[in-house]
């Protein structure tokens, strides 16, 4: 029996009369490379912010290592290992690299709120979030401000208070937008060093980097699971190609 | 009886004066508290006109509402335009310092008493139905503001200025796209909200009185209105201003020693429950 | 372990240290009371208004609430602590607590009214909570004395010791030592882990529950001991002038601190300072020439501080310090 990390059951949002989540059933194998493909406006990241609660679904299940979260809040769900990336970003453009990270730690060791010594003091966490930025190569630049680095850079920052998290489950919308192709290679290959029992679910427009990653791929398009298989099986699936490939990909 | 419909008759003189500032609050989206010395400034236009020049009352009406427009038209090019896209604080912020600025400026010019305001003769008097005594001018701000009201709702729902100016407010990069002229409806559409606060500050005169701290006494009330009537909608804002006035009038007249609280503590609650204002439509966050 | 060697953890570590020109500042107060000591009693003004901005400055500076009705707290405060001394119970420190405890309790409550809506709902919640306060405190005379004030305070000498005189010298070096604690502690509340988190609601509120922290807990805090202080402010105040006027709660008294917060710079602890005191001397030095004409300069400030010079004060100073460093960085050359 395969254990499942992330699953919705019969999941839909409405905005007013629009749908954008349609009955959506996902299954997310535990340590899986997951990749969530569809057209724009297909649904992706509101698929995403259902998932970490950023959004509440009109209806349908969310399930977390077999519990239901459907109404926990996002911060309670991150708790549960549960950590996301922005499509666009949403960094802290006044903190310096250090001071984000540090932030984002502290917050999953649960020092966020104390409030009388000060940050520095608490070296644990300095220490750890000065080593995921080693891991990044992003220690040079750990006491810029966010605002003032390269848009490739924020985008790893993105990726670094995710992994602050130590996160089972992770959510990557499109981690590499806006990256130019040498950047996002390394993005990539930073990606694909995480250890293999974080299960990932990623959602990415270039394809060849999707098959180069996933083991298992869905399709969204409208709002609705048009199927979902191992890249060989999307690849040559007739209905996928039809509406979101097209001849991109006849390899 | 009577005290209700001197509640209604004050509620449509609220929504003459806030109706502008839900539409510049709703559709602009803009923090304005300098609402109130817009009004103000059509108060003492009229009051001036009336006892300095003669003017009827009746022509200083269309004067204070268009002097008022023009004095805000004029700030909305050089200023208020380049805080569109700020903070609401920051537009706030800068609404204080006008408020504060109009009210020195009353001072200086008209001193801080209250101004006097004798209206024409075929605007006073009663008429005495049993049980009821109607004040014939508060039966005119009655049917003047209905007038009004229906008027805006038709410009605002029904014609092509209305959807250019919806339009702007939604997107205003994908309006310019097509052609509209966000800045002209911008200045156009904040030109009438300040004439509504000239014309009602006018028409007040009589009813709310007239000194220096106008602006800060009312703005409460304006802000009430537009919060619980649903910023930018009008029926919403004739509504709730109904509801205020007479609950004003009435709690002041029955139960005195509670005063204004009932109004706030009503607001807050308000605002809790629907953020959105009462007729406010919910909007996808 | 191998990273943070190589990495100079300096400026984290060292972010909380006191400067030589913080330590020079403070001694600002200790020279007005040798170089003014006929105005005490506006140097007391100056110590408790600048509390009361401090206090402002950690809900909105560093937190980013906004609120057009912070008197609200300060007039609680001050009520608490008059009323107090009114009754028998005149010991200062007493009156502080008890002001601190009061306006907490609002606050937390209140909170969470606040914290529901986006600005323009916050703006018009706080404004709301500040008049109910103000109508309330106006029609229960027998109390609060409505218009005429709260009279008949009898404040007992601090700590048993220093008994409040005719110039002020007590009431001022009370109301600077009650600021200065006050500040301290401020001060290490905004170096600490939770200061840390404030700021990053205010940057980004959204990203905040995604890397797990609880905003809204975050938000009830701050404010709650953002409403402690103003209410700390608001019984200094009743004490050092043995009397509560009704204006403690007034519209105009949350408007201006807003406009002495910015004018200083938000998001500074010493910001709040500065625009303290630049305002109230200016107040002070101008009102005197005629009070409308200050009234209408104090408008066209607002609308400058908004349209040129967002950062206020401190911003200035920083921007100074910025090209005074790059000028001596270069001459060193
Ligand atoms: N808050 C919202 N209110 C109304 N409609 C929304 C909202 N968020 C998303 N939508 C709509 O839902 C649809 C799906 O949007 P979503 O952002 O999930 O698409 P996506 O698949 O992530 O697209 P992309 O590849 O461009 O990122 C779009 O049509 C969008 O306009
Ligand atoms: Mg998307």
């Amino acid at each position: 029996m395969t254990s499942y990390a992330l699953q919705t059951r019969n999941l839909v949002k409405k905005f007013g009369g629009f749908i954008a989540t349609n009955d959506v059933t996902l299954n997310v194998e535990a340590g899986a490379r997951h990749a969530l493909i569809g057209p724009n406006g297909a649904g992706k990241t509101t698929l995403i912010n259902l998932l970490t609660g950023f959004l509440e679904p009109t209806s349908g299940e969310v399930i977390l290592n077999g519990d239901t979260v459907t109404h926990l809040a996002q911060h309670q769900r991150v708790k549960r290992g549960l950590a996301r990336t922005f499509q666009i970003n949403r960094l802290f453009a006044d903190l310096t690299v250090l001071e984000s990270v540090t932030m984002a730690v502290n917050e999953r060791i649960g020092i966020g709120a104390r409030f009388w010594r000060p940050v520095g003091a608490y070296a644990e966490a300095v220490d750890e979030a000065a080593s995921l930025l080693s891991t990044l190569r992003l220690l040079d630049l750990a006491h810029e401000k966010t605002r003032n680095l390269a848009y490739g850079k924020q985008r790893l920052i993105e990726i670094a208070l995710a992994l602050a998290m130590k996160p089972g489950v992770l959510l990557l919308d499109e981690p590499a937008a806006g990256v130019p192709t040498s950047e996002s290679r390394e993005l990539f290959e930073t990606i694909a060093a995480l250890p293999r029992d974080v299960t990932i679910l990623l959602i990415e427009h270039d394809m060849d980097l999707v098959f180069r990653f996933a083991d298992c791929i869905s399709v969204l398009v409208s709002g609705a699971l048009l199927t979902g298989g191992t890249p060989d099986e999307i690849a040559n699936n007739p209905k996928v190609k039809e509406v979101y490939l097209g001849e991109a990909i006849s390899v | 009886m009577t005290v209700i419909f001197d509640g209604i008759a004050s509620g449509m003189l609220l929504f003459l004066i806030s109706v502008g500032l839900s539409v510049t609050l709703g559709l602009m989206n803009f923090v304005n508290l300098a609402h109130g010395a817009f009004a103000m400034l059509g108060g003492y236009v009229c009051v001036t006109l009336l006892n300095r020049a003669g003017v009827p009352f009746l022509a200083t009406l269309p004067i204070a509402a268009l002097a008022t427009a023009l004095v805000g038209v004029a700030l909305e090019r050089t200023l208020y335009r380049r805080l569109y896209a700020a903070s609401h604080l920051d537009q706030v912020l800068f609404s204080i310092g006008l408020v504060f600025m109009s009210i020195a400026g009353a001072h200086y010019f008209f001193g801080a008493q209250q101004q006097p305001m004798v209206l024409p003769e075929f605007l006073q008097g009663q008429i005495n139905l049993p049980g009821l005594d109607i004040g014939v001018y508060r039966l005119f701000l009655v049917v003047l503001s209905l007038a009004i009201a229906y008027g805006l709702n038709r410009l605002v729902r029904g014609t092509r200025f209305g959807a250019q100016l919806r339009a702007s407010v939604d997107n205003p990069r994908a309006a310019r796209g097509v052609g509209i002229n966000v800045e002209r409806i911008f200045t156009l559409t904040f030109a009438l909200g300040t004439a509504l606060a000239g014309l009602g500050g006018a028409l007040g005169v009589e009813m709310l009185g007239l000194d220096p701290s106008f602006p800060v006494k009312y703005i409460v009330y304006f802000l009430i209105v537009v919060a619980v009537g649903g910023s930018g909608n009008i029926m919403g804002s004739l509504v709730a201003s109904l509801i205020l006035g007479v609950v004003d009038v009435a709690g002041k007249y029955y139960v005195p020693q509670i005063g204004a609280f009932v109004i706030y503590a009503v607001m807050v609650v308000m605002l809790i429950f629907r953020p959105q204002g009462l007729f406010g439509r919910r909007a996808a966050r | 372990m191998q990273a943070a060697l190589t990495l100079d953890l300096a400026p984290i570590a060292r972010a909380d240290r006191w400067r030589p020109a913080e330590l020079a500042f403070w001694l600002i107060p200790v020279a007005a009371y040798f170089i003014f000591p006929d105005n005490l009693v506006l140097l007391t003004q100056i110590a408790i208004t600048a509390l009361f901005c401090l206090s402002l400055d950690l809900i909105l500076g560093y937190a980013g609430i906004v609120s057009l009705g912070h008197a609200a707290f300060f007039g609680l405060g001050a009520y608490a602590a008059g009323l107090l001394a009114a009754h028998g119970y005149g010991d200062p420190l007493l009156g502080l607590v008890a002001a601190a405890l009061v306006t907490a309790v609002l606050g937390y409550v209140t909170s969470f009214l606040v914290l529901r809506g986006a600005d323009l709902t916050r703006l018009m919640v706080t404004l709301g909570v500040a008049m109910m306060l103000y109508e309330i405190a106006n029609k229960l005379t027998h109390i609060t004395g409505g218009v005429d004030g709260l009279q008949g305070m009898e404040v007992l000498p601090v700590l048993g010791q220093f008994e409040f005189d005719l110039y002020g010298k007590t009431a001022y070096w009370y109301a600077i030592a009650v600021l200065f604690a006050l500040f301290c502690v401020a001060r290490k509340l905004v170096h600490s882990p939770f200061g840390l988190s404030l700021k990053g609601v205010r940057l980004n509120v959204g990203r905040m529950p995604a890397i797990g922290a609880p905003v809204n807990a975050r938000l009830s805090a701050v404010y709650t001991i953002g409403a402690a202080y103003a209410g700390i402010a608001g019984a200094l105040l009743a004490q050092t002038t043995q009397f509560v006027a009704l204006d403690v709660l007034a519209f105009n008294r949350s408007a201006e601190l807003l406009l002495i917060l910015v004018l200083g710079g938000s998001g500074s602890l010493y910001g709040a300072l500065l625009g303290t005191i630049v305002f109230m001397s200016a107040h002070h030095m101008l009102s005197d020439l005629n009070p409308q004409y200050w009234q209408f300069w104090l408008g066209a400030l607002l609308v400058v501080i908004v349209l040129f010079a967002r950062d206020g004060v401190m911003g200035g100073l920083r921007g100074g310090q910025r090209r005074l460093g790059a000028a001596l960085g270069r001459t060193k050359q």
